[in-house]
């Protein structure tokens, strides 16, 4: 899952990133940091996966009021 | 018995201010007992708690996030929310805010620097315990130390706490962490929980500078005082 600042708050990380990028010469108008964290879970139903994880997000992983987040799953055997 | 109210700190993995925040609130008059966050219990005769300073956790995730789930805090929870005087410094600011018990968030510092300085605060109300030994407008000179003080409301939430008065302090003059509103402490609806980014644990002997901070602290033994004559 991937967790970033919610569009419109301050993200003094990425500004921080964003300048460094410029003085390096590189065009970039925006940055913004997030953190992605990789979750290994057993079962098969990926419904009930997405369901956990969302769970997961409201409880620790993300601050709703500050922070969104997107969940991808990838299956594997 | 009531005279010496007890005031439970309690402790996290990562706490540093713990031990000072216990000196204080001794030599403001209170029996302060340490609290390991494994606890599931507070002291029986616990009619305060200071959350302290430090970094709980590593401030992994962020700030508060995961101490908020210390066994500890279930009870402290329920001591809240039957009136108990909380008080929560710098991260225990954090983990209050993360627990519900206090609304917003707390946001890396603007400039992306440690902030670690006396700072001028401006008191906004002082029907509140904690504020109760302040004077209305009041200045007060206490220090912050920290990376996460930016304290965070959207704009519904700023209003809606401006209209209930929920702010207790703010930074006078220069806004050191880019906190909306130049926030640097927030009460809950009923005033008796509030955390606040400035510590006044380091600031209630002129030996080491300034006082002010006694004046909160002092709010919060006050407190717990009365609160152990209700309770008992």
């Amino acid at each position: 899952m991937l967790v970033r600042p919610k569009q419109g708050i301050l993200d003094p990380q990425g500004d921080a990133v964003g300048s460094s990028l410029r003085q390096l010469g590189f065009a970039v108008d925006e940055a913004r940091v997030g953190r992605v964290v990789d979750l290994e879970l057993e079962g098969s139903d990926p419904a009930a996966a997405r369901e956990q994880i969302e769970r997961m997000c409201r409880h620790l992983l993300a601050n709703p009021l500050i922070e969104s987040y997107e969940i991808s799953l990838e299956g594997h055997e | 018995m009531t005279e010496v109210p007890r005031v439970a700190v309690i402790v996290f993995p990562g706490s540093n201010d713990d031990r000072d925040a216990a000196w204080a609130l001794g030599a403001l008059g209170a029996a302060a007992s340490l609290v390991w966050h494994a606890e599931n219990d507070l002291p029986r005769d616990t009619a305060g708690i200071v959350l302290p300073g430090g970094f709980s956790y590593g401030d992994y995730l962020r700030s508060g996030a995961i101490a908020r789930f210390a066994p500890i805090m279930t009870a402290v929870d329920a001591f809240a929310r039957d009136g108990g005087p909380v008080l929560g410094i710098c991260n225990g600011f954090q983990i209050l805010c993360e627990a519900g018990l206090l609304p917003g968030a707390l946001r890396p510092n603007r400039t992306l620097t440690f902030v670690c300085r006396d700072v001028p605060l401006k008191v906004e109300r002082t029907d509140l315990a904690f504020t109760a030994r302040c004077e209305e407008g009041q200045r007060l000179s206490i220090p912050i130390k920290h990376g996460d003080g930016c304290y965070f409301a959207d704009a519904e939430l700023l209003e809606q706490l401006e209209e209930n008065r929920q702010v207790v302090l703010r930074y006078d003059g220069e806004n050191p962490n880019g906190a909306v509103a130049d926030i640097a402490a927030v009460a809950n609806e009923w005033g008796n929980v509030m955390g606040l980014m400035p510590h006044p644990e380091h600031a209630v002997d002129p030996l080491l500078g300034a006082s002010d901070g006694a004046l909160i602290l002092s709010g919060l033994v006050d407190a717990a005082r009365e609160h152990a004559l209700v309770a008992a």
